[in-house]
């Protein structure tokens, strides 16, 4: 008997009964639809964050005050301007000294909450990619007259003028203080920098009006290139090691170094978990599919007891019975498997949840092997049974 | 005689279960088939009759004995070759036609030409040819439920002669069959026998065994008579008279 004539007979042991091998199909249709759609979303979602990270710019370290006792340890601006020696720190660009506070903005009859005002110098706008959009952004006038300006971030604008357009030029309340709007940033999607930062005002203006003489949020300092960024943060270090007095064993830092490329490294192992734990849980949707199959199988098997004696009575060796019930069930798991692929790609190309997939093409591949291969093994045992019967008792079993 | 034995049976006997629960079905048959015979075997059920159709048909072993068929030993073989012995030797006609449900008339003549390695230009003839000679030329393409139960016991024949087998074995042919029927299909296998076909019945009707030229019958697991007659006319097969 020939390949094709066994595939034939397969087709029509399948079709024999299109309901029951629809329902088999779509079990594990179901399995390899949901193992590519959850691992790419899986897989978007941490390239969503790790976009949003990367947009921080990877040359970019930020410096913050740690969770040593409180009065211990605070940023000043000395530290700052010691940063932009080019003696001490070599591999230092650009240094950003930040102020935030937080204030109520109010604009003609609307008024928005704001999380984050920040007081900062100009270098930081490159520093932290935060482009303005329409109008200017700030200058070093406007740090060295303490001017009442603002760059509000786009969301901010629109909460508060309506569109965000219409802002540059008006007037807004941060607190007390009447700001001019001078620019607008760049919207920046959903990454978690477009909600933290909601306006942007002169370093020097933010400390008089709304955050007192205190000490500095944070200083962002940006290397010379993305190369030189592990050389520009020992240096850093050093510096702040020195300034702030602290031994030279010490090991326990009083203030944290963050650079972009630290952070993506926690993402990327985070988000790697997430979407192995997606896949697992598609997996094992999976293999309830291929059980699915076996169970199809046996009640074939059962049901086709008579059948299976009348073919090896005509003269079907055992090889070619154990063929076609292997082939009925990889038929049936592939057909599942290529279909289910064909519904997970679909379903990928829309956005869940807020995060768009992106297919990971292993996760297809390997899906639709695990399909063949449960095909094949949970095939083979209603296949054994049924190549074993002697035909003396399957023709007689009722 | 020089016509060669199709069917050799020596001292076989067919053994159920073991021990005290051991049952005999078969004791030490003898029995010989020739070419071109047309032999009924008959036997109340229980007699063993059924159990010397599945050994002579190769569907089972024989505890003990000697089986050969076609001049082959086939006492020993194992299952696959068995399989082809089946394939090349034997055409099978079951009781309840045993043809496969969802498969046409056609689909079921070929499948022991499919069985047998036989090609596929080769198959398509050799079925069409065959359903001729059962006179279903024009139900090629209906499926067994579609066919009354004569005509299914027509392909059925039908399916036994594709491979051109040395022996037919038929097992109750008219026993799910009306009069009317039953006569189609005895009448075919007396034209079969006109042919030279070497014909084996498995039967507890006098009616279809009145066809055969040996009537064989068995008892208790032994044959206890093995008588030949002389050919008859017609046979009227209807309502007992």
């Amino acid at each position: 008997m020939t390949w094709r004539d066994t595939v034939i007979t397969a087709w029509h042991g399948l079709t024999a009964n299109v309901l029951r091998s629809a329902l088999t199909m779509l079990g594990i249709l179901i399995g390899v639809a949901a193992v590519i759609v959850l691992v790419a979303v899986g897989n978007g979602s941490a390239k969503a964050v790790n976009d949003a990270i990367s947009a921080l710019g990877t040359n970019t370290i930020t410096v913050q005050a740690g969770r040593g006792e409180p009065g211990s340890f605070k940023l000043t601006q000395t530290m700052a301007d010691a940063l932009e020696d080019e003696n001490l720190c070599p591999h230092v660009a650009t240094v950003s000294p930040t102020i935030t506070a937080s204030a109520t903005a109010a604009a003609s009859q609307r008024t928005s909450s704001i999380d984050q005002v920040v007081g900062t110098v100009p270098s930081w706008f490159a520093a932290q990619n935060q482009p303005v959009e329409t109008g200017r952004k700030l200058t070093s006038a406007d740090v060295a007259n303490s001017a009442r300006v603002v760059v509000l971030a786009a969301t901010t604008a629109e909460d508060l003028f309506g569109a965000a357009d219409d802002a540059v030029g008006q007037r807004v309340k941060l607190g007390a203080t009447s700001f001019q709007v001078v620019g607008i940033l760049k919207s920046q999607g959903t990454g978690p920098s477009a909600f933290m930062t909601t306006a942007v005002a002169p370093i020097s203006t933010v400390r008089t009006q709304l955050a007192g003489n205190g000490p500095l949020s944070s200083i962002v300092v940006q290397a010379s290139d993305a190369d030189s960024i592990g050389a520009a943060q020992a240096e850093v270090e050093t510096v702040l090691r020195g300034l702030g007095h602290l031994n030279a064993g010490t090991t326990e830092l009083p203030f944290s170094l963050q650079n972009a490329s630290s952070l993506l490294e926690t993402q990327e192992s985070s988000g790697r978990t997430f979407t192995v734990l997606l896949g697992v849980v598609a997996g094992i949707s999976l293999l309830v599919g291929g059980l699915g199959i076996t169970n199809i199988m046996l009640v074939t098997v059962t049901e086709r007891t008579r059948e299976i004696g009348v073919r090896k009575a005509l003269g079907a060796p055992r090889r070619t019975i154990l063929r076609q019930f292997l082939l009925e069930s990889s038929l049936l798991s592939l057909a599942g498997g290529l279909l289910g692929t064909a519904l997970g790609l679909a379903v990928s190309q829309i956005d869940i949840i807020g995060i768009t997939p992106v297919v990971v093409p292993g996760s297809v591949a390997l899906a639709l092997g695990v399909c063949l291969v449960i095909g094949v093994f949970f095939g083979s045992f209603p296949a054994n049974r049924a190549a074993g019967l002697r035909p003396v008792d399957a023709l007689r079993h009722e | 005689m020089s016509t060669p034995a199709v069917v050799s049976l020596e001292g076989v006997s067919k053994i159920y279960g073991s021990g005290e629960a051991a049952v005999a079905a078969l004791r030490s048959v003898d029995l010989a088939v020739k070419t071109g015979e047309y032999v009924a075997i008959m036997g109340a059920s229980g007699s063993g009759k059924s159990t010397m159709m599945n050994i002579i048909g190769c569907l089972d072993k024989p505890t003990s004995g000697r089986y050969e068929l076609q001049g082959h030993d086939v006492s020993g073989i194992d299952e696959d070759t068995l399989s082809m012995v089946r394939s090349r030797l034997i055409g099978f006609v079951f009781q309840s036609f045993h043809l496969i449900p969802r498969m046409t008339a056609a689909a079921n003549v070929e499948l022991p030409l499919l069985y047998g390695g036989v090609g596929r230009d080769e198959r398509r003839d050799r079925v069409s040819e065959v359903l001729d000679l059962v006179g279903l030329s024009d139900r090629a393409s209906h499926r067994p439920n579609e066919l009354s139960g004569g005509q299914q016991q027509r392909v059925a024949v039908g399916r036994a002669l594709t491979m051109n087998p040395p022996l037919l074995l038929a097992d109750e042919p008219t026993g799910n069959l009306d009069s009317t029927a039953s006569a189609d299909v005895m009448a075919m296998f007396d034209a079969l026998h006109d042919e030279g076909r070497t014909i084996v019945l498995i039967t507890h009707e006098d009616s279809v065994a009145e066809h055969a030229r040996r009537i064989v019958q068995v008892s208790d697991g032994q044959i206890i008579s093995d008588v030949l007659r002389e050919p008859q006319g017609p046979v009227h097969m209807g309502a007992p008279a």
